[in-house]
């Protein structure tokens, strides 16, 4: 209602935390560094910036943890999910080099 | 929810432990953690599509992220003026909630337009569902499925919010509207963090 139980947080500064991240991301991309670092770095940024709009825009923060956990759940089925997906891509792409490799030798299903 | 329990949610039959507010605000995140499997999905596939690809392009040559900068810029700003449309309403004062609001809808609108252009440009340069010049056919069905789907949920947004102007005016008292406009900016901070997650895996990556 109205009167709300908590104090609004400071909501400029998460907006300028939002857009310092987003540079800070773009920047990320031309490190010199290796494709990995550069991947976990990004995934890490864009995780925090997440964070960030779901426990201060959406109020997480001052919800129940349950309710925090049913909003988490998600992140956990799709990160399991590309464990699950993984092996049969790599099957499949490691079939297919093999039928290249074959040199037009025809593709078995 | 009933008119009358919009009006005093105090009447409401029973109260939710999660959301001890509304039942609407339970209901809504219950939807948002659904939305947000599907989304997870399709990014999932993304990757392992992506991993197991040989000829996978580059996203951030072929796509260009200048403009989807902007675009992720926007929708950051548009998550503010909701909150602050909150905020206003929660003063009791309804004109610059009103007005917030229509900042937000007005963010939405041009981002769909913004992607509308991107969309243009793209298929002008050859990437199709079916194939583009650069590799694997499956990086256009798959940007094409994944922002095509985010935008519609821009879209959705968009209708949403305007709807909330009207609920505004319409009812008697600013704080009768507060829980509503709340579950609205709910929605909507969720599709501004579904954003951040795409732009990262589908451009930046």
């Amino acid at each position: 209602m109205a009167t709300t139980e908590h104090t609004h947080p400071n909501y400029m500064a998460i907006f300028w935390s939002l857009a310092v991240l987003t540079v800070v991301e773009i920047a990320v991309i031309y490190l010199p560094t290796g494709k990995l670092t550069i991947g976990v770095l990004l995934c890490g940024l864009a995780l925090t910036k997440a964070a960030l709009v779901a426990m201060y825009f959406m109020h997480l923060r001052f919800e129940t943890r349950t309710l925090g956990l049913i909003a988490v759940t998600p992140l956990a089925i799709a990160t399991l999910l590309v464990f699950l997906i993984l092996p049969d891509g790599f099957a499949v792409a490691k079939r297919t080099a093999g039928v290249k490799a074959e040199a037009g030798a025809p593709a078995k299903h | 929810m009933s008119q009358a329990a919009s009006v005093h949610s105090a009447v409401e039959p029973a109260e939710t432990p999660l959301t001890p507010e509304s039942w609407g605000k339970f209901g809504m995140w219950i939807f948002l953690a659904g939305d947000a499997v599907g989304f997870g999905m399709l990014l999932a596939a993304y990757g392992g599509m992506r991993a197991t690809s040989a000829d996978w392009p580059i996203p951030f040559d072929v796509l260009g992220i200048n403009l989807t900068a902007v675009m992720t810029f926007l929708l950051i700003c548009s998550s503010v003026t909701m909150v602050k449309a909150l905020e206003w309403l929660g003063r009791g004062d309804r004109t610059k909630c009103r007005l917030f609001l229509l900042f937000t809808a007005l963010g939405g609108a041009i981002f769909v337009g913004l992607q509308a252009y991107e969309w243009t440009h793209l298929i002008g340069a050859g990437l199709h569902i079916d194939g583009n010049p650069w590799g694997a056919a499956l990086f256009g069905a798959s940007f094409f499925m994944v922002t095509g789907f985010h935008g519609l949920h821009v879209t959705g947004g968009v209708i949403y919010l305007l709807s909330m102007l009207r609920y505004v005016t319409n009812r008697p008292r600013p704080e009768a509207s507060y829980n509503a406009v709340e579950i609205a900016g709910l929605y909507w901070h969720f599709v501004d963090l579904v954003w951040i997650m795409v732009f990262t895996f589908m451009y930046l990556l």
